[in-house]
């Protein structure tokens, strides 16, 4: 059987290495599969998380040779098996151990955004062309894979100020749903700082669900966040527009 | 007393935040009680998120003629009459409101031409009953009643692990447990628990389910007094990957077949005309997983020991459409496109029908003040439980125990938390730091999966059964002294030492059911005794710890009133 060698980051908070394991590669074989192998074998205090082993759940998210991936769905046999795979933890939040991280950040952001609410006395139908595109927002597992890649939180550290693809995409769920009364933009241009987003797209290509974040959510939010706050004839055409609408209950 | 350890106070204290635990905290904070979840994992990654096919419920939205009365009789039949019939009443009459609260707080599920609820065809159900979201149905829900608790307010306690109830006098009064992320010891003081930690899947080797599934909640109710029922019932889902090896067990969704896919076998027969000619691919899961398992073992079997399962036929967008999941899980993991190509496929360990026995109205077990739902409950599933009817259980039954937990807690006053008991608590964890070359836990791990799945399995035996109890027994011992190398930091192995003891009390409990059921019914086939015998169609398995020791007793079924009866009335008698 072939042999892989794994070079997986071991420590903490406070500092640490990689560390060479070798593990036997089996038919199918996925990077989960390998590091379960060594926590079994040669390791069992190494940190990992990870549920479903499927792809659904998002919780084994980790940077295998450089790359943000979801470790259950990177194939053994798509790596170069000629030199060593490594594994380092997702490196836009804090280490907590080996490859878990600090991802409290993303439930603090998540906490700020009002929920859906239905407008007042609406008939509870929808038709699937309305809702198309509400449901590719709603695919998203929270692996958080696009926070991790999106520079503004990754290389300039904004936390504080911007929000995040992840959460463009949920406020883009609930902005959407065609039964929704609420907005929301004075949020995403104030609190979840959407405005600093520069549609460089690499939230997009990391995302193991496929959603188009940024062409199908964080476009389409900064065209309403622009047409809000900064288009003073189309702002005067929805005043007039929204003072015979019904408010949200 | 307790200034040692950092302390959180509840009136409703609910450990499990997957559906059942998250429904039941919803309705717990919407009668005032202040809400602890605890969970195992990050919040929204609880198994609820990996359910596929969706929500039974008898909207009537596809099929007009269907109504509670026709899914209360499905949901009796495919449990074999074992099941509680009040909770199966219930669950039938409740389930369409909780689906359309689920719409209400934002769910978004797949609609009808007319803009209603789409809903599809499953295993045992008459009509057309699952509210679904392609093949992501509980992610959908999971998320959904995540944001509407977490809006309402309700204190989450990720990534921790409880390891003990504690007690005052009769009642419940906490909980002790440890933080996953740096080990430290956590105390919980709560009028009201509610246990909602899933299944038990996780001590077996080919099985759907995550490392959470360790039979916690069943474990930390038994050790506390709690009855256990109906623990012989496990199902075994009929399609899980079989190939490759890394994915076997991996959940093939039964909406697969609900959309129109065929079985068949290596000779390219359709073999469910020899086991359910009326259903044929939609028949029950216990009687689908015999039928793939006996076509393999007969010799017609895939190469890789499991049947074909086959929608190929299907347009490939509407495959896409509909099962996209599925779709991306065989094309990324086994390099098979299921819109041109059949899948491999065969039973893998999946839910549990028993688990704490509980008052059908208020999930209450049968200490005071302690509740459970969702899986980790008994009684609504008999003796095999239908497709879809898990969702909607977990949204009927959570709903119901946080609200008589929240009026458990109205009427209660605050218990006080047991100095010896929480000492000792914390003792059982450290020992495994102490001792030098014990244990390795992994081991003990395989070796008991091993020994499930080899003799506590799909078809069981007598002297399967005897020598699987005698090896449990075995195990115990072992697990008293791992040793663990690391720190208390995040530490996987300390952490499966703790688990393997909640997965050897629930292996016991099965175990000794399976053996004291000299019948086959539902999930619990008998090699020994292959037919339905009707005694036992009266009484149900109970466990409970006395001193030591795990004690079996049978208990009746409670009786059916006779309106309901009468629904039953042309299906009783019906074979396994």
């Amino acid at each position: 059987m072939a042999e892989a060698v794994l070079r997986i980051f071991r420590g903490t908070r406070e500092g640490g290495e990689p560390v060479e394991y070798r593990v036997p590669v089996a038919t199918g074989m996925v990077v989960l599969d390998a590091l379960h192998y060594v926590q079994k074998h040669q390791a069992p205090d190494l940190a990992v998380r990870w549920n479903c082993k499927a792809g659904k759940c998002g919780s084994c998210s980790a940077e295998v040779n450089g790359r943000p991936r979801l470790t259950c769905k990177t194939r053994m046999d798509t790596l170069p098996q000629d030199k060593p795979i490594t594994i380092f933890p997702m490196k836009a939040f804090p280490v907590i151990k080996d490859l878990v991280t600090d991802v409290s950040w993303n439930y603090k952001v998540n906490k700020k955004i009002p929920p859906f609410q239905p407008r007042k006395g609406v008939e509870w139908k929808m038709y699937q062309p309305d809702i198309d595109r509400v449901q590719e927002f709603r695919k998203c597992i929270e692996c958080f894979l696009c926070q991790n890649v999106c520079h503004v939180l990754r290389d300039h550290g904004k936390q504080e100020e911007f929000g995040g693809p992840r959460f463009f995409v949920r406020v883009a769920g609930l902005e959407m749903h065609p039964l929704d009364g609420l907005s929301r933009t004075s949020l995403l241009k104030d609190e979840l700082g959407l405005g600093l987003c520069n549609i460089t797209k690499c939230c997009t290509e990391v995302c193991p669900e496929g959603i188009r974040i940024t062409d199908n959510a964080i476009i389409p939010l900064k065209e309403r966040v622009v047409d809000e706050f900064y288009d003073p004839l189309l702002r005067l055409v929805r005043k007039i527009r929204n003072a015979g609408k019904p408010a949200p209950e | 007393m307790n200034e040692k350890y950092e302390t959180h106070e509840h009136d409703v204290l609910i450990i499990g935040a997957g559906g059942a635990g998250l429904r039941a905290a919803i309705e717990a904070l919407a009668q005032g009680a202040s809400v602890g979840v605890i969970c195992k994992s990050l919040l929204g990654k609880a198994h609820t998120v990996m359910a596929e096919g969706g929500i039974a419920a008898a909207m009537a939205n596809v099929d007009q003629a269907d109504n509670w009365q026709v899914h209360f009789r499905d949901t009796m039949r495919g449990g074999k009459f074992l099941n509680n019939w009040r909770m199966a009443q219930i669950h039938a009459q409740e389930s369409s409101e909780r689906v359309r609260e689920l719409e209400q707080w934002g769910a978004l599920f797949d609609r009808t031409e007319d803009g209603r609820i789409l809903q599809r065809a499953f295993g045992g159900h008459t009509f057309k009953r699952l509210c679904h979201v392609g093949d992501r149905t509980g992610l959908e829900m999971i998320r959904t009643l995540q944001d509407r608790g977490v809006q309402m307010g309700f204190d989450v306690y990720m990534e921790c692990t409880v390891t003990r109830l504690l007690k005052d006098g009769d009642r419940v009064a906490g909980a002790f447990g440890y933080w996953r992320e740096n080990g430290r010891f956590v105390l919980f003081k709560a009028k009201s628990i509610v246990v909602a930690t899933g299944g038990i899947g996780k001590a077996w080797s080919i099985t759907s389910n995550s490392w959470e599934y360790t039979g916690d909640g069943m474990a930390l109710a038994y050790d506390a007094g709690a009855d256990l029922m109906d623990m012989e019932f496990v199902q075994f889902h009929p399609t899980g990957m079989v190939w490759p090896p890394g994915v076997q067990g991996i959940l093939v969704t039964e909406a697969v077949r609900g959309e129109g896919g065929i079985l068949r076998n290596r000779l390219g027969e359709r073999f469910m005309e020899k086991y359910d000619p009326k259903r044929m691919e939609l028949s029950t899961r216990d009687v689908v997983a015999r039928a793939i398992y006996t076509e393999v073992r007969e010799g017609r079997g895939t190469e890789h020991g499991g049947a074909f399962l086959d929608i190929s036929h299907k347009p490939a967008e509407y495959v896409k459409r509909k099962l996209p999941s599925m779709y991306h899980q065989f094309l990324e993991l086994a390099d098979v496109d299921i819109t041109k190509e059949p899948m491999e496929v065969g039973p893998t360990c999946h839910y549990v029908m028993g688990g704490v026995r509980v008052e059908a109205d208020t999930a209450q077990s049968s200490l005071p003040g302690l509740f459970a739902a969702g899986e980790a409950a008994a009684g609504l599933h008999g003796a095999n439980r239908l497709g879809g009817n898990s969702l909607s259980d977990l949204l009927v039954f959570g709903r119901r125990a946080g609200l008589a937990a929240a009026q458990h807690a109205k009427t209660t006053s605050t218990p006080a938390l047991d100095g010896r008991e929480i000492e000792d608590a914390e003792r059982e964890l450290l020992t495994p730091f102490e001792r030098k070359d014990g244990e390795n836990p992994y081991n003990l791990h395989s070796d008991l999966q091993e020994v499930m799945q080899a003799q506590v399995g799909i078809f069981r035996t007598e002297e399967d059964l005897q020598s699987a109890l005698t090896k449990i027994g075995q195990f115990k011992q072992p697990s008293e002294q791992f040793s663990i190398t690391g720190s208390r930091m995040f530490n996987p192995g300390w952490h499966l030492c703790r688990d393997l003891k909640s997965m050897l009390t629930v292996s016991e409990a099965v175990t000794r059911s399976a053996i004291a059921r000299r019948e086959s019914r539902g999930a619990h086939s008998r090699i020994d005794y292959p037919k339905l015998d009707p005694e036992w169609g009266n009484k149900n398995n109970v466990i409970s710890r006395r001193a030591d020791r795990m004690e079996l007793r049978q208990e009746p079924i409670p009786s059916i009133p006779e309106d309901l009866q009468a629904l039953l009335a042309e299906e009783k008698g019906t074979g396994a």
